[in-house]
């Protein structure tokens, strides 16, 4: 069912809120029935494979879908209407950017509907864009203009920020580049909404998670815990009669390669080990080993019982 | 205060980047002039005679507006709508009436700059005349006259697809056209089209910067009938604006 801890924590405090939000695009259901609350000063990670639902929620935050059920806030307002996103931050995806308006104009124009934004020269040092101020958008590397992109969702001193998927593209050293500088902002007070399906980037930046699968919320709690709670381990074996032994007990789910090496995601590996003994069926080659975050969210994902989308 | 400087910043950056393509700003200006150049300037009878060319130069310049509105707007609002700028725009805290009254000031003023080639054509190559406080005060009520048009372009660009914008945008424009006695003079109008044609903005237009060309009296229906479409397009353009969520999915 849709994980609804984070219900438990919704108060005043929260800068914004999903209640019990549905979002359908014609009879696509692209969020179901997902409750959220995002209190001031955590960086929450939004993880889901694509068309889990992630993007669709950082859309209705931002004003720009409305919710088929349900009600969104933000600051305390309607996200539709303009006055209540002065405090919010966000990125367009960097093949947006106007390509003939140079990197100072873009960021001038966006700073210039917040209060007391930066300058386009204070934001260019802080994302390390200080050459770039004179060159039009569209002579950028691709890594550049994602870098322009983040750098415009903290122009206007943002309380929130949301970030689709931020590092998309970049290169390892790029995105540690980039993070540093987002848990700079961070600390300086902005709380931040990231989605990704990178789980090193979710796992470098977030405190909270969310895991979302088909519309749904499967978990919402901390980097910790969503990992502990799912204590997934994973068994992997050579054998000549693979379907028998994805038949036995306690299997979450079930990976093949070339037609006779399984690995299977157990909740209990000795308890499992246990039982496949006991069958007698053939089998070689056993590994036993803890689970990434990554499979723990796949895991996650199948045990929803519904199919991602491609 | 916020809704005006906000619009002025749009309307700043969308000069600036249609300023830096400049072969669209122009196709706008080289169209209409060559409606002027080639069905106008070769009647003899309309262009030697100073107030047949006056009230066709005035058509035309109408007809340009009338185009350029429709087409910069409807098109250019679809087409972005379709790109993932102007959502991000969207999340920014600008209320609709900035981005609309932005439109307005960027590609409106744009529009209006193409009427300066008919003008001039106008008073080189035919007898239309107008002292140069009367040719101000029809640039003004022509700007006015306008806005009608582009809250309409607004309106198709804001309610369906670039492609669909095309084919309404062209339909439209021929219809209010021809209907307001912008080709064909309202005069040359059967009875009954004369009378319908007062209910088209195109043909309000047209009376509106006649008279401020030309003096005289304007028809009360003109003044009534150009506010009456400036107040419903405007609101339709807003409603449309905020009911948009982008590209439809389905």
């Amino acid at each position: 069912m849709t994980a609804m801890t984070g219900m438990g924590r919704t108060g005043m405090t929260a800068l914004a809120t999903l209640d019990g939000v549905t979002r359908r695009y014609g009879d696509i259901t692209a969020v179901d029935d997902v409750s959220l609350a995002i209190e001031p000063g955590t960086i929450l990670g939004l993880l889901g494979p694509n068309g889990a639902g992630k993007s669709t929620v950082l859309s209705l935050l931002q004003g720009l879908r409305r919710p088929t059920v349900g009600a969104v806030r933000l600051f305390g307002g309607d996200p539709r209407d303009a006055a209540s996103r002065r405090a919010l931050g966000s990125t367009p995806q960097e093949t947006a950017l106007p390509p003939t308006l140079r990197v100072g104009e873009v960021m001038d124009f966006v700073g210039r509907h917040f209060p007391e934004p930066l300058s386009p020269a204070e934001l260019a040092d802080e994302f390390g864009l200080t050459d770039l101020l004179r060159r039009q958008t569209g002579a950028l590397s691709g890594g550049q203009r994602r870098r322009l992109s983040v750098a415009l969702a903290f122009v206007g001193r943002p309380r929130l920020v949301l970030l689709d998927e931020p590092t998309t593209g970049l290169d390892v050293d790029a995105r540690r580049t980039l993070w540093q500088v987002l848990r700079r902002q961070h600390e300086a007070g902005a709380t931040v909404v990231v989605t990704s399906h990178y789980l090193e980037e979710i796992e470098a930046l977030a405190e909270r998670v969310v895991v979302m699968g088909a519309g749904r919320v499967l978990a919402d709690d901390t980097l910790g815990n969503v990992v502990g709670r799912v204590g997934l381990r994973l068994v992997g074996l050579r054998t000549s009669d693979p379907a028998a032994i994805e038949a036995l007990p306690g299997i979450l789910r079930s990976d093949r390669e070339d037609d006779d090496v399984l690995t299977l995601s157990v909740q209990d590996s000795d308890a499992f080990l246990v039982a496949l003994v006991r069958s007698g069926l053939p089998f070689a080659d056993l590994t036993v080993r803890g689970a990434t975050l990554e499979e723990a969210f796949l895991s996650l994902t199948a045990s929803s019982r519904l199919e991602p989308r491609p | 205060m916020t809704v005006l400087r906000l619009a002025s910043v749009h309307a700043k950056y969308t000069l600036l980047e249609t300023l830096r393509v400049p072969i669209a700003v122009i196709g706008g200006l080289v169209f209409p002039a060559l409606s002027l150049l080639f069905f106008v300037v070769p009647q003899r009878q309309v262009a030697e005679n100073p107030l047949f060319a006056t009230q066709a130069v005035i058509s035309l310049s109408v007809f340009a507006v009338l185009a350029n509105s429709l087409f910069s707007f409807g098109l250019t609002i679809a087409e972005n709508r379709e790109k993932p700028w102007d959502p991000y725009l969207r999340t920014l805290p600008a209320p609709g009436i900035s981005r609309v009254l932005a439109q307005v000031f960027s590609t409106g003023l744009l529009g209006l700059a193409s009427v300066l080639p008919i003008v001039i054509l106008g008073a080189l190559l035919t007898e239309a005349t107008a002292s140069p406080d009367r040719l101000l005060g029809g640039l003004v009520a022509l700007a006015l006259a306008a806005l009608p048009f582009m809250f309409l372009g607004i309106a198709i660009g804001y309610s369906m697809p670039s492609k669909a914008a095309i084919a309404v945008v062209q339909v439209l424009m021929f219809g209010l056209a021809f209907g307001g006695g912008l080709f064909l003079p309202p005069q040359a109008f059967p009875e009954w089209l004369e009378v319908f044609s007062r209910v088209l903005p195109s043909r309000q237009a047209r009376e509106i910067v006649v008279w401020a060309v030309g003096g005289g009296t304007v028809p009360a229906w003109s003044v009534i009938g150009w506010a009456a479409w400036t107040m419903l397009s405007l609101a339709l353009a807003l409603l449309l604006f905020r009911r948009d969520e982008g590209r439809r999915y389905r």
